[in-house]
């Protein structure tokens, strides 16, 4: 899933400040599960705001909406009959659900009231961890279902790196070295033997350096 | 011979071969750039020149290279993949070729969290591994990476790293074989401190052949103090410095330790000209180049060869 956290508070405040009146768009997709902008944290920063606004000795007058999937056109037109109530927009969804909302809604302004982090799975309550770069071309058939593109931090195909140590990555004790990892994965598969082989130059096409990538379904279209 | 690198010519005369290396400085000084060099001049057969090394700006590898071949000395460009991708890495190449420079050392580099600019991309295009393929693919088959024909290819002798201490330990052996199926020449290693874990690493070397297939160069660095002992110790990532250096350098009073650092680098060296398979030496006199000299002269590696 995409998992993403709240912004500092002062930057969201800053961000409403001109504005009486704003819509608080949560999701009810990735950015529920890590916890980010749910129905739950979207009530939390609307309090939050108001109470901040009050200390202010100014009001401000929030609508609060959590959308089934923000980065849907479907949904998004939930918001079609409450957007005029509103000067402006702050998103508690993934960057994509902040763009759909700034794409139907042309003349009003949108601010995101998270920073979107990465495409990850939960390691344990609490915890999430980077899994996934959407490289395009997925290797994790080579790497024993572990990946070095998003995992490395240097993503090297044909790691370690001299920097690994006891199991972690050279940059942080809190980063495990995702080809100590891979390796023992190898070993526990029985195929290290093919660890040898050169893992040729990536072609990065199919990753964003392509530019930006649309996926076009003829049969569904 | 695969090029006119003096460093393959004196692998291939079958002696022992000294390296040493040359951080740029952290602007436009060409003369630092020559007074290192010229500390290392009829010591050794070519200097290392670091590229951004810790992941700190510094002038370009490729620059200070130029500079050393200009007073007619051989440098070794090294290049790091973490701060350009293949296009820029490939021109590098043939910029460093076409001024007569014809060995490289290909490296991933520090990651950039260590530098001055821990803000910057960490490119990545190409791992080490893949840099050795490219640079292989340029000289002997003519062709840049993306597959079009190089008109005049740089013929390179080309070099890479071996963390022998780094861990999985057990992976080490099978990783150099990987270097050596991507076309690499010769090796230079990390510096060994732990002298039985690096004759153990060596052994699995012979044991499959593969110090037939490449030259490895042991890679030393000189103590200046039992402080520069317990930091490389303690702090930096991948080294492995036993206790009983520690306490030798602990040993000695401090105006003494120099001198004792200095006495455990030839040591070592005495030592490790007894081991299968190690070709020559790599000395990192990490800002102490004037000292390179001494070394080479008490372990026995002066004068260097004559090569033509």
């Amino acid at each position: 899933m995409i998992t993403a956290e709240r912004k500092p508070m002062e930057e969201i405040i800053e961000s409403v400040r001109p504005y009486n009146r704003i819509l608080l768009v949560g999701c009810n997709e990735c950015v529920t599960v890590c916890a980010a902008g749910g129905r739950k944290e979207v009530g939390i920063l609307s309090s939050a705001l108001q109470m901040a606004f009050m200390q202010e000795g100014k009001t401000l007058d929030i609508k609060e909406l959590t959308l089934e999937r923000q980065c849907d056109p479907e949904y998004v037109e939930e918001l079609v009959t409450v957007i005029d109530q509103a000067d402006a927009v702050l998103s508690m969804a993934c960057g994509c659900g902040v763009q759909e909302v700034a794409r139907r809604y042309k003349d009003k302004p949108v601010y995101p009231a998270l920073n979107t982090l990465f495409m990850g799975a939960a390691e344990r309550q609490g915890v999430w961890a980077e899994r996934c770069q959407g490289c395009g071309d997925c290797i994790l058939g080579l790497t024993g279902g572990i990946c070095p593109v998003a995992r490395c931090s240097k993503r090297l195909l044909n790691g370690p790196c001299g920097g690994s140590t006891a199991g972690k990555c050279e940059i942080s004790q809190d980063v495990d070295c995702v080809w100590q990892l891979i390796w023992d994965r190898m070993k526990a598969l029985g195929i290290e033997n093919r660890y040898e082989e050169v893992m040729t130059a990536k072609d990065w096409r199919t990753s964003r350096d392509g530019g930006p990538r649309k996926i076009i379904r003829e049969d569904l279209v | 011979m695969k090029t006119e690198s003096v460093l393959e010519k004196v692998f291939n005369s079958g002696q022992l071969a000294v390296t040493s290396e040359c951080g740029p400085p952290r602007g436009a000084l060409p003369e630092k750039v020559i007074e290192k060099a010229k500390m290392l001049e009829g010591y050794v057969d070519a200097i290392n020149v670091t590229d951004n090394q810790t992941a700190m700006v510094r002038m370009s590898s490729l620059a200070a290279c130029i500079l050393i071949k200009q007073i007619g000395l051989d440098p070794i460009f090294q290049m790091v993949t973490r701060d350009r991708n293949r296009l820029a890495m490939q021109s590098d190449i043939i910029g460093a070729y076409s001024h007569g420079i014809n060995t490289m050392l290909c490296l991933s580099g520090d990651h950039p969290h260590f530098g001055d600019h821990p803000m910057a991309a960490n490119v990545y295009d190409l791992d080490s591994v893949q840099l050795v393929q490219t640079v292989r693919k340029m000289r002997d088959e003519g062709k840049f990476q993306g597959g079009d024909d190089i008109l005049n290819p740089p013929k390179m002798f080309i070099g890479a790293a071996a963390n022998p201490f780094a861990d999985p330990f057990e992976l080490r052996v099978a990783r150099l074989a990987k270097k050596i199926n991507a076309g690499v020449d010769f090796i230079q290693t990390q510096c060994i401190y732990n002298m039985a874990k690096f004759e153990t690493w060596m052994q699995g070397v012979c044991d499959r052949g593969l110090d037939k297939k490449v030259h490895i160069m042991a890679g030393i660095t000189p103590m200046k103090s039992v402080g520069m002992a317990r930091y490389m110790k303690n702090r930096v990532p991948g080294m492995d410095v036993p206790d009983e250096i520690v306490k030798r350098l602990a040993g000695v009073s401090k105006k003494e330790q120099p001198q004792e650092g200095i006495k455990i680098a030839v040591e070592q060296i005495q030592r490790l000209k007894e081991v299968p398979g190690v070709h020559g030496f790599h000395i990192m006199a990490i800002e102490w180049e004037q000292k390179v000299p001494e070394i080479v002269e008490k372990a026995g590696l002066y004068p260097r060869p004559e090569i033509k």
